[in-house]
């Protein structure tokens, strides 16, 4: 071979004109098409066995007793909540050791920003294919409860947005802490102190009136609370409450002072 | 301004005309130069690949590159030979232009790194010290995604890959995760990966530390054929036959300094002799010997475990020592390498 075709003078580049942040979407897009299968247990099949065992399983005893949730069978009142937890656990999943391999281990960040790319493509990249993906598996989520009728108004497609809103609220700051993390380890205390008890308290499994007034008051201040309830509200239509609107905000709030943060950790770890 | 307008044609007609003659002076430079009539103070001289002056990259308080000021021109190969903390990295971090100098003058292809980042590391390859590849991924993807960063077509990518693959003698892995391969063939495809944009200049930090010499020399070969090809090098090592070998020119760094400049043997010309003496005595203090030989050598230098004598001719030296009663338990007589400029220079040893 000649090597006069490696060096450059006189080749021409041709370009198709994506614009960087695009590209780092791509590239995470292209990265989760070739190792997918290790992630699709937690991302899709975790869900519908909570789906099942929940709805079906402790669903029959609690409408035995009480006749449903809220005046809906427990199936359709856990539903819309495992599929904001399932946000949780993807926005949290893939911005947490993802993060950091980047940073750190395997450091593919840094080969990034040799490109034309800079850290804010980075990162803009990171989160917009965590929405896409979530926006994703959302649908499907929703579809299936389709299929389990457990929608109750054609209103119901908007949980999907609400959905990887909830993602982005959640994902943002993991995303900011993990660029502020060292270690395999602090990240785990990350997960045991922050996710564990938003999962088990943010009003997935049971409505948040039935929690000491207190308990309520610190549970609402949790982002998957307002994503729990934004998704239970659109797809049970319990009637479209202006307060609804707080709980977008509040979501945004959280994606927005996320993002901030992970934008400074991102330039802290990575312009250096 | 219309689209289409008289002002607007006449605009990228003499861009056209500025692009064609800059062509041309190109052509007129090689030429010139060639029959030695013009130099590098020409107009026509094309702009040094990068220029850095009194460059100053801090930590802190601490100056990890404390004022460098150098020039590397096109198809040169310029090595920062320096041991590890000297701020090799650091330089070539900036350089790069993935982080900004504290102070000082720096332009890389002729733009500001601050102004112009993404456009400068459009034309540049960077192999990093430390690997950067997708670990999960294929040989081949991972060549692919690093194109699409740089915005090419696929189809281009997949045609450079096939060519670059080949050149670093992986064609047979191509399919293989690159969790399988050996150091020295990730500092391989590192490099393949950093010349899919066809860069205007390729810059190694440190290409083979930690690598088994068989790699080693493998990669040398590779980075020889680059060289050849001429191709613009950067590269940093803290190994003096590296330096030796691949470098037109290099520096020699050493505390964020710049402690000299030259070509490697013009280096070894200036601060060393031709010939050192090496001599170990068993487990004695060799300080002791080395104020007996003080009228046969240049210089000595006192290492923990030898002596080394600077010298003009090392075999009659050697018999000189010996004929004064003296037997060493080993002695050696080689040229002066880097690594005596660099002990001369700083009183240290690059690698310890
Ligand atoms: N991000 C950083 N923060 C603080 N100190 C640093 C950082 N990076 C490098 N240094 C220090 O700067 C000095 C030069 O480092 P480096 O440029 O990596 O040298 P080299 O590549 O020649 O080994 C070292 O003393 C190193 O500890
Ligand atoms: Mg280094």
């Amino acid at each position: 071979m000649t090597l006069g075709t490696l060096s450059t003078r006189g080749s021409s580049q041709p370009r198709i004109g994506w614009p960087t942040w695009v590209r780092a979407v791509w590239h995470n897009a292209f990265v989760y098409s070739k190792t997918w299968r290790s992630s699709i247990v937690t991302g899709l099949l975790e869900p519908f066995m909570y789906l099942v065992a929940m709805g079906v399983g402790i669903g029959s005893l609690v409408n035995k007793g009480s006749g449903g949730v809220d005046g809906v069978p427990y199936l359709n009142f856990v539903a819309p909540g495992l599929l904001a937890a399932t946000m949780l656990q993807i926005g949290v999943s893939d911005s947490s050791f993802s993060v950091l391999g980047g940073l750190k281990w395997a450091r593919t960040y840094f080969a990034a920003i040799a490109t034309p790319l800079n850290y804010h493509d980075v990162l803009i990249g990171h989160l917009a294919w965590i929405a896409i993906r979530c926006s994703a598996v959302a649908t499907a989520f929703v579809a299936v409860m389709g299929v389990f009728g457990l929608l109750a108004s054609p209103l119901a497609i908007l949980a999907i947005p609400a959905a990887a809103l909830s993602a982005l609220a959640i994902s943002s700051p993991t995303t900011a802490i993990a660029t502020r993390q060292d270690d395999h380890l602090s990240m785990t205390v990350v997960f045991r102190l922050g996710v564990l008890p938003m999962f088990l308290f943010a009003g997935v499994f049971f409505p948040l009136s039935r929690l000491p007034y207190w308990l309520e008051a610190i549970v609402q201040i949790l982002p998957l609370t307002s994503g729990v309830t934004l998704c239970r509200a659109l797809t049970l239509h319990q009637g479209l409450h202006p307060s609804l609107f707080l709980n977008i905000g509040y979501m945004l709030l959280w994606f927005g002072v996320g993002y901030y943060f992970s934008l400074t950790g991102f330039r802290k770890r990575l312009v250096i | 301004m219309l689209k289409g307008s008289p002002e607007r044609e006449l605009k990228e007609f003499l861009k056209a005309v500025r692009l064609e003659f800059e062509g041309e002076g190109q052509v007129l430079y090689e030429l010139g130069r060639k029959r030695g009539v013009v130099d590098s103070e020409s107009k026509l001289a094309p702009a040094p690949i990068v220029e850095c002056r009194d460059l100053v990259k801090r930590f802190d308080s601490f100056a990890a590159v404390d004022g460098i000021s150098v020039t590397v021109n096109q198809g040169e190969s310029f090595g920062f030979l320096g041991p590890n903390g000297a701020g090799k990295t650091s330089t070539m971090r900036m350089i790069s232009c993935m982080s900004p100098a504290s102070e000082g003058y720096l332009r890389v292809l002729g733009q500001d790194p601050e102004t112009h980042g993404p456009e400068i590391r459009s034309r540049l390859g960077l192999v990093p010290q430390e690997d950067t590849l997708e670990l999960e991924l294929s040989l081949l993807d991972n060549l692919l995604i690093y194109g699409r960063y740089f915005d090419l077509p696929k189809k281009e990518i997949l045609q450079r890959a096939d060519r670059l693959l080949d050149f670093a003698q992986l064609t047979d892995r191509k399919h293989d995760k690159v969790d399988l391969l050996s150091g020295g063939m990730r500092r391989r495809l590192t490099i393949a990966r950093a010349l899919i944009s066809e860069p205007d200049l390729l810059i190694l930090d440190e290409p083979t530390t930690g690598l088994d010499p068989q790699a080693r020399h493998l990669l040398w070969d590779r980075l020889y054929r680059l060289k050849s090809d001429g191709v613009t090098l950067i590269i940093t090592t803290h190994y003096m036959d590296e330096a030796e070998q691949l470098c037109d020119r290099l520096v020699v760094m050493d505390h964020g300094h710049i402690v000299a400049e030259g070509a490697p043997r013009q280096l070894i010309e200036d601060h060393s002799t031709p010939e050192v003496l090496e001599l170990r005595f068993g487990n004695v203090g060799h300080e002791e010997y080395s104020a007996g030989f003080e009228d046969l050598a240049e210089r000595i230098e006192v290492l923990p475990d030898r002596l080394l004598l600077y010298v003009h001719d090392g075999d009659e030296v050697l018999s000189a020592v010996h004929s004064r009663g003296h037997t060493p338990e080993r002695s050696l007589v080689r040229r002066s390498t880097l690594e005596d400029v660099f002990l001369v220079l700083t009183g240290r040893t690059l690698v310890d």
